[in-house]
């Protein structure tokens, strides 16, 4: 079944869909603002450390598609790291709760410079539906600096490779 | 007087679809005593508002569920830990939301509340605030030779939610798990009251994402019982219908995971693909890949367009046999299932643990079929079940509920009722209790309506009963397949965090 399988999928066309072309505009105006930051250059190459600050676990869900053959992550030079020591990016969720403000600090904290934040999700931006709650300090950037935002709720798989891939292409 | 007679011998208070029995504390008393040596009452799930504590029985001889509440005395009530322990997560979680002390609870740690609010029991109306610095979380001891502690958390190495996990271990060998949760608390509760049942439910479907329609399901029954009313035929029909694809599309995700921590790579990549096309045909069906607000209390938010659901089904139904052959042709995969991480009959019963925790150590429980509701309660249909109770029966369930629900789905989308998608829920008064079989297990949704507004609410996750047991399953195992058992529960965070 395995060899069969394999031997069908080298006879076929990739499972893996064509990206979309991303858009010039955008890129350009993320480059210009990731400017200072990118002196030091990371390469075409972005090492991942994903966080759930808070999260419903729904974001999650659509970012673990990520790694399926269907969007392939690795093909653009994208990674998840386990540690946050060897990430490049922080990919953060979630609306930001007050039991996890301390451990998303001393994530980013731990993570090398030159670093980028990625907030991921509506909750991300600032705490979404859960805005106003008691346990809810805000949206990631009441906590870390954040560069750049994928909204959605959760934002498809599709939505997130595109603007992983405007960081990469806005630091080549 | 056995336990099931205290509960039926109490006054009862009006709850739809059953009664509510209103114990004063001596009776609870009396009852917490009558519990003790009576294995036939089932704790399910247990909350509280500001002034009483509430919990849902299982009567298992009779199949009755009965709710039952108690007075909070001078703040304090008798604690169920001591004959009942699944109940110390949630005596905990109602000390640090409402502030009501189990007495004589076997745990009296903070649960919720890690020291990092601004008030002490914020759910409470005498909230008080909260003027120390948080202190570390204290673990249960551990004595012995040569033992040491692994500390894991909150941040995890993978792409999963946060928590504490503190392993003790005897060179490679687990002799204790605790976990410790709470990091993810988000005040849900508390944002649900005060609101109108269609406000409520997008944080009904909030609580766990990855349950997001049997969560707004559960919720919405709820509502609707308070209410006195119900959702039109072809609403509960599209309702199945979603639940069906979100218990595929998860245990196709959780099949392909549980082989990737075995690091058998070929297994998560066609599951992840078949995954993948549930949900696109979700997004195609009803407009979301998680079908996130689709459920809506008194209906469904849109109608199905349906067209997309059958092939991708198809798909699914022609391989899964073909990877389940793979799975078995392996033996180094098998080798590192079988006999690992094992739960016995006894505890899944002693814990109520539901879903295929329960199921693959021989509880044979569903909610589709007892208490049941539309549409399965008119369609027969299998509940697959073992015994070994290892991660490898966990995956079997799983894998056999994908074909059980390939089966529903083609039956629900072949006879689709015409007729409305939603009723109006008028502004009521009342209490009611909702239901609904996730992909992890029973979800129970308890709520009281005052004037068409939320007065007070508590959705039960699967994951309450089935955390426990995971601190359990590990025990003897080594530290490194702790991840193929953890992913073979695949429990929620967010959803016992609230
Ligand atoms: S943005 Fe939506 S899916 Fe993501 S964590 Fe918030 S509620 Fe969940």
């Amino acid at each position: 079944m395995v060899w069969r399988s394999i031997a069908r999928t080298l006879r076929q066309c990739p499972l893996t869909v064509a990206p979309e072309t991303v858009s010039d505009a955008a890129t350009q105006d993320l480059a210009d603002r990731l400017a200072a930051a990118s002196q030091r250059r990371l390469g075409r190459s972005l090492a991942i450390r994903q966080v759930d600050a808070g999260s419903c676990n729904g974001c999650e869900l659509e970012i673990n598609m990520l790694n399926s053959i269907v969007y392939d992550l690795e093909r653009f030079g994208l990674r998840f790291v386990a540690s946050p020591r060897h990430a490049d990016v922080l990919l953060v969720t979630g609306p930001i709760t007050r039991n996890m403000q301390d451990a998303l600090r001393r994530t980013y904290d731990a993570t090398p410079d030159p670093k980028f934040v990625v907030a991921v999700g509506d909750c991300a931006v600032d705490g979404g539906v859960f805005k106003g709650s008691y346990a809810i300090h805000g949206g990631v950037d009441s906590t870390i600096p954040v560069d750049l935002v994928v909204r959605g709720c959760p934002p498809s798989p599709a939505q997130l490779l595109e603007g992983l891939r405007l960081l990469l292409e806005a630091n080549a | 007087m056995i336990a099931a007679g205290i509960l039926r011998a109490a006054p009862t208070a009006p709850c739809a679809p059953w009664s509510r029995h209103v114990l004063t504390p001596d009776a609870w008393a009396a009852l917490v005593d009558a519990l003790r040596n009576d294995r036939d009452v089932a704790l399910l799930s247990m909350w509280a508002d500001s002034q009483l504590v509430y919990c849902l029985f299982h009567d298992i001889g009779t199949g009755d569920f009965i709710p039952a509440s108690v007075q909070v005395d001078a703040g304090a009530y008798r604690a169920l830990s001591p004959v009942r322990p699944a109940a110390a997560w949630f005596e905990r979680m109602i000390h640090d939301l409402f502030g009501h002390i189990a007495e004589g609870g076997t745990d009296n740690r903070p649960w919720l509340d890690h020291g990092h609010w601004d008030q002490h029991a914020p759910m409470s109306p005498r909230a008080t605030p909260n003027l120390m610095a948080a202190e570390p979380p204290q673990f249960l001891p551990t004595e012995g030779d040569d033992l040491h502690q692994i500390a894991v958390g909150p941040v995890h190495a993978g792409i999963i939610e946060p928590g504490h996990f503190r392993f003790t271990a005897q060179g490679e060998t687990i002799v204790r798990l605790e976990i410790r949760l709470g990091y993810v608390h988000k005040g849900t509760l508390g944002l649900m009251r005060g609101k109108s049942p269609r406000a409520a439910a997008r944080f009904a479907a909030r609580l766990s994402g990855d349950s997001t329609v049997a969560h707004s399901i559960a919720f919405a029954r709820a509502a609707e019982a308070a209410a006195a009313v119900e959702a039109p035929a072809r609403a509960l029909v599209l309702r199945a219908v979603m639940a069906e694809l979100e218990r595929v599309a998860n245990h196709l995700g959780d099949c392909g995971a549980i082989a990737n921590d075995a690091a058998f790579a070929f297994l998560p990549a066609r599951f992840g693909w078949h995954r993948e096309a549930v949900l696109a045909a979700a997004f195609g069906a009803f407009g979301h890949r998680l079908m996130m607000d689709c459920v809506v209390p008194g209906g469904v938010a849109g109608d199905v367009a349906e067209a997309g659901i059958l092939p991708v089904l198809a798909a699914i139904a022609t391989e899964l046999p073909g990877l389940l052959r793979v799975y078995d042709d392996y033996s180094s995969l098998v080798d590192r299932m079988v006999t690992t991480g094992t739960v016995r009959t006894e505890l899944v019963n002693r814990f109520a643990a539901g879903g295929f925790v329960g199921r693959a150590s021989g509880r044979d429980f569903d909610l589709r079929r007892a208490p049941g509701y539309a549409p399965y309660s008119d369609m027969a249909f299998e509940i697959p079940l073992l015994q070994a109770g290892d991660v490898d029966a966990r995956f079997r369930i799983r894998a056999a509920e994908i074909t059980v629900s390939i089966d529903l789905l083609r039956r629900l989308l072949a006879g689709l009722p015409d007729g409305p998608l939603t009723v109006p829920l008028p502004l009521a008064t009342g209490e009611g209790i909702g239901w609904a079989e996730g992909f992890r297990g029973d979800i129970w949704t308890w709520l009281r309506l005052d004037g068409g507004q939320i007065a007070s609410v508590f959705c039960r996750d699967p994951s309450w009963l089935q955390w426990p047991l995971l601190q359990a399953a590990v025990e003897g195992n080594i530290v490194a397949d702790f991840p193929l058992c953890n992913k073979s529960f695949n429990c929620s965070y967010s959803g016992v965090d609230l």
